[in-house]
């Protein structure tokens, strides 16, 4: 190396931009490797089972939008991907790292579930004040746990919240096994199918799906209070401030601590509460799949998103639809469902890279940058 | 006589974004000399260094080691060559131990033999004087024997050329010499040095020839028995300073904070200040010398309620003549809702007094976010207050929302300045408030402090240049290892004096 | 007695799962990547293995121990795969480490279920995968030894895999705590600016083990399908659980490969003591298997009570690096 005579700078080089690029030009960076990451899976799929891609295409619309009934299930399901993303920004804006989602909904559910069985004597609007109180609760309590210690100790908030999940998934299975019907099914089956308490009613009183109703009111209305509460209020400041440099928000006089507990209280009440919209909005039942990854999937939405409450809009309805389309392709080709998780795990592959370039410029040997 | 240079580097060019950090530089070190790089902070000393140790990558021009045309693309790339740098923050991994650095990156043949090595780094030790134990572990270590680490580690690895990054930044004058002895004796080995610094004293003492750099040009070079403290500050900043700071003679002096025997620990339990006790005076300008770290930082910190304070007692004296209150125990909001204003410009601007994502306004929020009934923050008030700082200390930005992480650091500066002193403050302190700041805006600076002053604001300025605490302040606190070596006035002292103050420790250490 | 015996083969046979896994993940984390994709790692290095042993059936062969050899080949590289799209991420384009992992395990997850589900459809209906023959291979006990009484079943009752998993812990501690090789990888996982300044390849050094970090998580995935349920495929989300009991593990063990292998036996004991507990119903089994989560939350929780320098994480972890960043 040392005795190379001419000089020649390395063949590509990576700077960091000077600038902050307009809008317009980091999302359609974003575009461009979603676009990119659509080639990649219709050529998969063509690999796969050599089909025509533009008719896989087809089939995702369909499969997700097809009928009214499926168009329902994929708004209501986005609304709970949306949901669980607009509880996880506030933490991961403060670079608090909540993987704990999962857990958060899954006692969300339980405590939804556990007011469904024993409390269904109750009147409808009371019985449904007290469930959304209670899953709140439950999420909250999923939260405090590790934001306690994180703010007393420092202890690793990314491992602690990933622990909480699997107490939480032991707890559900405790619960089916307790509430199971039939007797050794090990399921606990559709919970007041007759008698409808504590299901969520039917927004509309014309015969829509029973399945769509107040879910999308609910997470609209406070996915609108997270949007106020992150970009207006004053814990909304104490977050974005934390999260740039701890160590400025105790020369503001934030208490530090005691934001971290409050938002991730916060956080995980979210979360409980998407349990609950799992549970009494659509599901109606309790499983181990309540979840079903969507924890996880939502940290996705809401990072990618930048904790931008639209875009989360946006990227729940994409992930979605995928989702849904890409089952409807399993079952019409005799696949497996996981195809979707497959998709969707390289399309995000895609996106995350696509940060790269929205941060980093490359220069190539021989060519003058004229910025 | 026309002999080869260790290094030459020609016309050599280095951007980052839109700034230029190194434009068109020619520089020569030759074989066995020991080059002074000066320049004031910013000048790009650091960064076109860098280039021959191979963190960074010019973007134009050419380097010669010992005559021959190289590339440098990594740091390995620069070992090769033969070269080592000695950065101003170290390069060591805190758990390893000595040793374990030094041969970090080594590819020599065989197994890791770490006894050997560890012999080896004893030789070396030995042949020039270096006190260090090859198997401490970093973190246990004082930065004087943290950089005999990197600079043991430079010779273990066979360089010729060595390039020291402001080595005495983090030194006390004692182990200043130490180091220049050592120095001599590699150049008198046949080592070929150069020391970046802008202590002009430094240059005279130890260098053999002066390269200057302005705003990251190279304006020239000169043998430094040629050269004066005149002659030198004449090239390093363009034109003749006088520092000539406006100095009036403090009005309706009265005490502040009384700050009686306070002791802190670090969170490793090292303490870092020892039994401190004086007052600062409301209407005066209060200056703190010392070297690097010898406790200003905690100092600040206890003050304004950041820094926990084992022991002691800091009381303030509200300009209303109201009740004494003491601070120790209080926490910034604590302070805040006592109706105590106390501005603080603190070292780290980016990492603690602001937001870097942030832009002016949302940072003007940082002093006021909490004012206001209800939930919501107000926006109004701060926009036009980072509006009128924008105007009146002429801040160079696109918008008032444009992140402060991407102005340059004068403007920065100001911002951060520019809010504290809207605070209206009753004390104000500055750490280091000038470091990195072009001439003129120094001044500015200077002006705003003095300003305060006479407004009957008690302040406190943190500073390292000598020259200006000594024209600037009225009376100078100077701290030597976290204790107080001495409390002057600044009129009736001299540099000389001051600097000896720094390196006295007032008790036990004597024996040393 | 009988009852102790089989609950202590039990653990060993559950540990080694997780103690590949662990091993995988130390080593990623010694050099500062924090690799949240090792379920998805663990996924496809198991469906790797499951497929290339079916292949090779299939395609009539008939020599276990090739069958063997081939899906051991297979499931390193499936899984080291993984770990190439999470270091060309995470390294070159420097995207956030706990997403990027997030991510592969969604992906590995789908991509091993997708084809262990839709194996059938693709062949052309071979009918249920079952790989008997190279799962024989692995199964092979110690002849012998594994009869010799009780010290016979503590001891030898396992496949080779379990063995390898010890050796592996052992070389590993040897590889990072004695050798050149192993002193740079941890110069890059706590300081990466000094390792690059020392002249190290940092970028060499982070692909090169993030890549074979994943290969040796995979292992626990081929353990698991080719030992643990005899070389079938079950699309029941154990493994992913399993994958993360292994992150968990690395955090037990304080980032130590030679305590990792005590640490994942105790979690086997502990994750199989309820079966050996009189008196529990099925629902309060369930509150049993809680414990190793329970355990780590509380090992996480004295780790950073005592803030001892030679147990916190690698200082570096998590945090992407740059050489220019100014």
């Amino acid at each position: 190396m040392s005795t190379v005579t001419t000089t020649r700078e390395p063949l590509i080089r990576i700077s960091k931009r000077g600038g902050v690029l307009p809008a317009w030009k980091s999302w359609g960076i974003r575009l461009i490797g979603l676009a990119l990451s659509l080639v990649v899976c219709g050529l998969l799929i063509v690999a796969l089972i050599g089909i025509n891609p533009l008719k896989v295409y087809g089939t995702i619309i369909d499969g997700a939008l097809g009928t009214s009934k499926r168009t329902w299930v994929t708004i209501r399901d986005s609304m709970t991907m949306l949901c669980i993303a607009v509880g996880l920004a506030p933490a991961f804006k403060m670079r608090f790292w909540n993987i704990g989602a999962e857990g958060q909904i899954l006692v969300g559910g339980i405590a939804t579930a556990a007011c469904m069985i024993y409390l269904k004597s109750l009147p409808t609007f009371l019985l449904l004040i007290i469930m959304i109180a209670v899953s709140l609760l439950a999420g909250a309590v999923w939260g405090f746990l590790p934001g306690f210690f994180k703010a007393k100790w420092n202890t690793n908030e990314t491992l602690f919240t990933l622990m909480m999940n699997y107490i939480a998934l032991q707890l559900t299975s405790f619960f089916v096994a307790k509430w199971e019907t039939p007797y050794g099914s090990n399921k606990v089956g559709m919970i007041n199918a007759t008698g409808h308490e504590g299901w969520l009613p039917n927004l509309f009183s014309d015969g829509f799906n029973k399945d769509f109703g107040w879910n999308v009111v609910i997470v609209l209305a406070v996915t609108l209070f997270m949007y106020l509460y992150m970009n207006k209020s004053k814990h909304g400041y104490e977050i974005a401030v934390i999260g740039d440099s701890e160590n400025t928000a105790r020369y503001a006089g934030i208490r530090v601590n005691k934001a971290y507990v409050r938002t991730i209280v916060l956080s995980g009440a979210i979360c409980g509460l998407a349990g609950f919209i799992a549970v009494s909005g659509a599901s109606h039942t309790i499983s181990t799949s309540t979840a079903g990854g969507r924890g996880f999937t939502a940290i996705i939405v809401a990072w990618l998103a930048q904790f931008n409450s639209v875009v989360m809009i946006i990227f729940s309805f994409l992930l979605i639809i995928l989702e849904k389309g890409a089952q409807a392709i399993a079952s019409q080709y005799g696949l497996s469902q996981e195809v979707s998780e497959m998709i969707t795990g390289i399309i995000l592959f895609f996106i995350l890279g696509s940060e790269f370039f929205v941060n980093y410029t490359l220069r190539f040997r021989g060519k003058k940058v004229t910025k | 006589m026309e002999s080869v240079c260790a290094i030459k580097m020609e016309n050599i060019t280095k951007r980052f974004g839109s700034i230029v950090a190194n434009k068109g530089i020619n520089l020569e070190l030759r074989e066995g000399e020991i080059l002074s790089l000066l320049g004031e902070n910013g000048s790009g000393k650091t960064t076109l260094m860098n280039m021959l140790s191979g963190i960074y990558f010019p973007d134009e021009g050419q380097i010669y080691v010992h005559g021959k045309p190289v590339t440098i693309a990594s740091p390995k790339d620069a070992f090769d060559n033969g070269i080592g740098m000695i950065h101003q923050h170290f390069k060591l991994v805190d758990v390893f131990t000595a040793t374990e650095n030094i041969v970090l990156g080594l590819e020599d043949e065989g197994k890791l033999d770490l006894k050997a090595a560890s012999r080896k780094v004893k030789e070396i030790c030995d042949k020039y004087g270096f006190d260090i134990d090859p198997d401490q572990k970093i973190y246990d270590m004082s930065v004087s024997q943290k950089q005999t680490v990197e600079i043991v580690k430079v010779l273990y690895r066979g360089a010729d050329i060595l390039i020291l990054d402001e080595p005495t930044a983090v030194l006390t004058p004692q182990e200043t010499d130490k180091l220049f002895a050592i120095m001599r004796a590699m150049k008198a080995d046949g080592k070929s040095l150069i020391i970046i610094t802008h202590k002009l004293h430094e240059v005279l003492d130890v260098s053999d020839r002066v390269a200057i750099l302005r705003k990251g040009e190279y304006i020239g070079d000169v043998a430094t028995k040629d050269a004066n403290q005149q002659s030198l500050t004449d090239m390093m900043v363009g034109r003749s300073v006088s520092l000539n700071i406006d100095r009036p003679t403090p009005v309706n002096v009265k005490p502040r904070l009384v700050i009686e025997n306070v002791t802190a620990y670090d969170e490793l339990g090292v303490k870092r200040l020892d039994d401190v006790s004086f007052t600062i005076n409301a209407g005066e300008v209060l200056g703190i010398a010392g070297v690097a770290g010898s406790g200003q930082k905690e100092l600040l910190e206890s003050i304004a309620g950041l820094y926990p304070v084992a022991s002691g007692k800091i009381t303030y004296f509200g300009p209303e003549n109201d009740k004494p209150r003491e601070l120790v125990g209080l926490d910034p909001m604590s302070i805040r809702k006592n109706g105590i204003c106390m501005s603080f410009v603190p070292e780290d601007r980016l990492g603690m007094g602001l937001v870097g994502t942030m832009g002016m306004t949302g940072n003007m929020m940082l002093r006021s976010w909490r004012k206001g009934k209800g939930l919501f923050v107000n926006r109004k008030e701060p926009e036009e207050l980072a509006n009128r700082i924008w105007k009146d200390l002429e801040v160079v930005t696109p918008s008032t929302n444009f992140p402060v992480r991407r102005m340059s650091g004068g403007n920065v500066q100001k911002v951060l300045v520019g809010r504290e002193i809207a605070q209206a403050p009753s004390v104000l302190m500055t750490a280091y408030a000038v470091r990195g700041l072009d001439i003129n805006t120094s001044y500015t600076i200077y002006n705003l402090l003095t300003e305060q002053k006479m407004k009957g604001v008690a302040v406190v300025y943190v500073g390292e240049d000598l020259d200006v605490l000594l024209e600037l302040c009225d009376r100078l606190v100077i701290l030597c290892g976290g204790q107080v070596s001495g409390v002057v006035d600044a009129r009736a002292i001299t540099k000389e004096e001051v600097g000896l103050l720094m390196t006295q420790h007032r008790k036990e250490d004597a024996a040393e | 007695m009988t009852q102790l015996i089989s609950l202590f083969t039990s653990a060993v046979t559950f540990g080694t799962i997780i103690m590949f896994g662990a091993l995988g993940e130390i080593l990623t984390e010694k050099v500062g990547h924090l690799n949240l994709g090792v379920p998805g790692i663990m996924y496809m290095g198991g469906i790797s293995g499951l497929l290339a042993a079916f292949f090779y059936q299939n395609a009539g062969g008939t020599s276990p121990i090739l069958g063997l050899i081939l899906s051991l080949l297979a499931c390193f590289l499936g899984a080291a795969l993984g770990g190439l799209i999470y270091a060309f991420l995470t390294i070159t384009l420097r995207a956030n480490q706990n997403v990027t992992g997030l991510t592969l395990t969604i992906f590995g997850g789908g991509v091993a279920n997708f084809f262990g589900g839709s194996l059938n459809a693709l062949s052309g209906g071979v009918g249920q995968i079952s790989v008997a023959l190279t799962a024989q291979a692995y199964r092979v006990r110690i002849p012998v030894l594994s009869d010799a009484g009780v010290i016979g079943k503590l001891f030898f009752s396992y496949g080779f895999m379990a063995y390898l998993a010890i050796i592996m812990a052992v070389v590993m501690s040897y590889f990072l705590n004695r050798t050149r090789p192993g002193l740079h990888l941890r110069a890059v996982g706590e300081n990466p600016g000094t390792a690059d300044a020392a002249g190290i390849n940092v970028t060499k050094y982070k692909y090169l083990t993030t890549c074979i970090g994943a290969g040796i998580s995979g292992l626990g995935g081929v353990f698991y399908v080719m030992d643990y349920i005899k070389g079938t495929w079950a699309n029941d989300g154990i493994l992913e659980g399993l994958g993360w009991l292994a992150v968990a593990l690395v955090i037990f063990a304080t980032w130590k490969p030679l305590r990792a292998i005590w640490a994942s036996y105790l979690f086997g004991l502990v994750y199989w003591a309820y079966m050996y507990i009189p008196g529990l119903g099925r629902s309060s089994q369930e509150i049993f298997k809680m414990l190793p989560y329970v355990v780590t939350l509380v090992v996480l929780i004295i780790v950073s009570l005592r803030k001892k320098r030679e147990n916190q994480p690698p200082a570096a972890l998590g945090l992407s690096y740059f050489r220019e960043e100014r």
